[in-house]
């Protein structure tokens, strides 16, 4: 037997019903599967269902079918070995820096003063040193994000969990961002499932890319970027590989798209 | 006419020259000259609510001199003036003016700390429990929706002429206010939150106090600062249906014995402490609430 993977989502389906009471199908059959220490970006149409894989991966919601499974164990509510940084801010704006990154070990029953001395290391690390006193509304965007980062990574997960987290950025902060996040992932070797608008940001990032269906989704296809690390965010994209890479991947989402379109 | 208009428009553009050669030296007198000019509208906006004032107060009392107000009835801002120095002076028929503005403050100040716990409590229980908040909604917006101040003769019957009658009026005067933005606070807390909370780590009670309860607070402080109104005004109603002493009583005194000056005197004094306990709640919102982004003055 390999060992077992990560993330393991088999036959998975997740399903609404409206409020006309009718039942609407997010995923339908869902199978994917993501290594150790493996980075993962998912793409598809808006609105495809990706962030509702993230909630059944993070054991936030339940799927109505098939089994979601971390390192062979069944998702059964939330998770500790779990990390997510969510695409709008979810930093906690009553506290500062500091309270917001040490909320997770003081959560799960760190003694204050060792929470304390981790996150300060934690904020040095994502270069946030000096800001230890401020509120969020006083802080950038990306320097928001980056408290978000710390609160995450301080919890060293296994499994990280990414929804959009960079698309509210603007483009030089997000390409920072990026930046940092593979210096990050490439100590900390959790497995990665970064989930995305924008497929260039798929491809710099990920070791594989998972192209959605429509709704109901289901995953069409996967690329493996075999881009080698570690990577230059900010002149990887004029590559030639790079290039080539995008387009193969281009036409298969824009496929989806048109479908999406034609559908609603 | 003509060479009056030339006149004044040369004026002006003399005018215009010297200030394009002043302006370009340095920034800062521009800053100043703003700072001067929110000075200037400050002392205006003064001055026009000092106007307002005299111009009301003093068109009563020359209204009452003049014959075309009746003092019998709708008092006189000297009389008043009167009344309340001689209260301060020589006491009330009831008694000592201080005794009476600590008893109404002992009842409004203690049925507003009790409703307004009971409030936050029942808010968060409920709005963190849907069984409970589906079960008990309903008996709370009947409880709502009836005129809670006739609940005062009831707890006179009940609870006799002291305190403990005006007390539990004000205690329920305030609690549906504090309950109602204590439950909707815990309801509008942020999905992405309670969702980031969780997956860091955070328990139930461990969500409630460190997200919850937060988010909640600046719905539960403005309605604090409503509901002390409304427990002295529970405190009062109370004491005007049937009471030994307060300030309810001393107007109940006063309107029994035609003494308009009387009425208007203890509803100065009253006035009096809802403002000083706004005051607090506003330093104590100031105090709970640093975290929230300061006001600009662009804002």
């Amino acid at each position: 037997m390999t060992s077992p993977s990560a993330i393991e989502l088999k036959h998975v389906a997740r399903r609404f019903v409206t409020p006309a009471g009718e039942i609407l199908s997010a995923l339908e059959d869902f199978d994917l599967s993501i290594a150790p220490g493996e980075f993962m970006a998912i793409v598809g149409p808006t609105g495809c269902g990706k962030s509702t894989t993230l909630g059944l991966i993070a054991g936030l919601a339940r799927p109505q079918a098939g089994e979601v499974t971390l390192f062979d164990k069944k998702v059964d509510g939330v998770d500790r070995r779990v990390g997510f940084v969510f695409q709008q801010d979810a930093v906690f704006p009553w506290r500062d820096v500091l309270h917001n990154v040490m909320a997770g070990p003081l959560f799960r029953g760190t003694p204050k003063d060792k929470a304390e001395a981790e996150a300060r290391d934690w904020i040095v690390r994502v270069g946030l040193k000096g800001f230890e006193g401020h509120h969020p509304h006083q802080l950038s965007g990306g320097m928001r994000k980056r408290v978000a980062l710390a609160q995450t990574f301080i919890n060293n997960p296994q499994v990280l969990l990414m929804d959009e987290p960079f698309s509210a950025l603007d483009v030089q902060t997000r390409e920072l961002m990026q930046e940092e996040l593979l210096q990050l992932w490439a100590h900390a070797k959790s497995a990665v499932l970064f989930v995305t608008h924008d497929l260039d940001e798929a491809i710099l990032l990920a070791d594989r890319v998972a192209v959605l269906t429509t709704r109901p989704a289901r995953v069409k296809s996967v690329h493996t970027i075999d881009l080698p690390r570690p990577r230059d965010v900010a002149t990887l994209r004029y590559d030639e590989r790079f290039i080539a890479i995008a387009r193969k991947i281009s036409d298969d989402l824009r496929e989806e798209v048109l479908r999406a379109r034609a559908g609603h | 006419m003509t060479s009056e208009k030339k006149c004044f428009a040369h004026g002006r553009a003399t005018d215009m020259t010297d200030s394009s050669i002043t302006t370009p030296l340095s920034a800062e007198p521009k800053l100043e000259t703003a700072i001067e000019r929110m000075r200037r509208h400050d002392r205006l906006v003064l001055a026009l609510r000092l106007a307002v004032l005299v111009f009301l107060i003093g068109g009563w009392e020359l209204g009452v001199r003049v014959g075309l107000i009746d003092p019998f009835f709708f008092g006189q801002p000297s009389g008043i003036v009167v009344k309340l120095i001689d209260w301060f002076q020589n006491g009330t028929s009831i008694g000592p003016l201080w005794k009476q503005i600590a008893v109404t403050i002992y009842e409004a100040g203690a049925g507003f700390l009790i409703g307004a716990v009971m409030g936050i409590l029942c808010g968060i229980a409920l709005g963190r429990n849907q069984l409970l908040s589906d079960v008990f909604s309903i008996y709370i917006k009947v409880a709502n929706s009836i005129p809670r101040v006739v609940l005062g003769s009831i707890f006179i019957v009940a609870l006799g002429l002291g305190a403990a009658s005006k007390i539990a009026l004000a205690v329920v005067m305030v609690f549906f206010v504090v309950f109602a933005n204590a439950f909707q606070g815990v309801r509008e807390a942020d999905k992405n939150l309670i969702a980031n909370a969780r997956i860091l780590g955070a328990s139930n009670w461990q969500m409630t106090r460190a997200v919850v309860i937060p988010s909640a607070l600046s719905w539960i402080l403005a309605s604090l600062h409503v509901s002390f109104g409304f427990a002295l005004v529970g405190a009062i109603v109370g004491e005007f249906l049937g009471a030994r002493e307060g300030m309810g009583l001393l107007i109940a005194t006063a309107q029994g014995s035609f003494d308009s000056n009387g009425v208007f005197a203890a509803m100065i004094v009253i006035a009096v402490v809802a403002l000083a306990a706004e005051w607090l709640l506003t330093m104590l919102e100031n105090r709970l609430l640093t975290w929230r982004p300061e006001a600009t003055i662009n804002d």
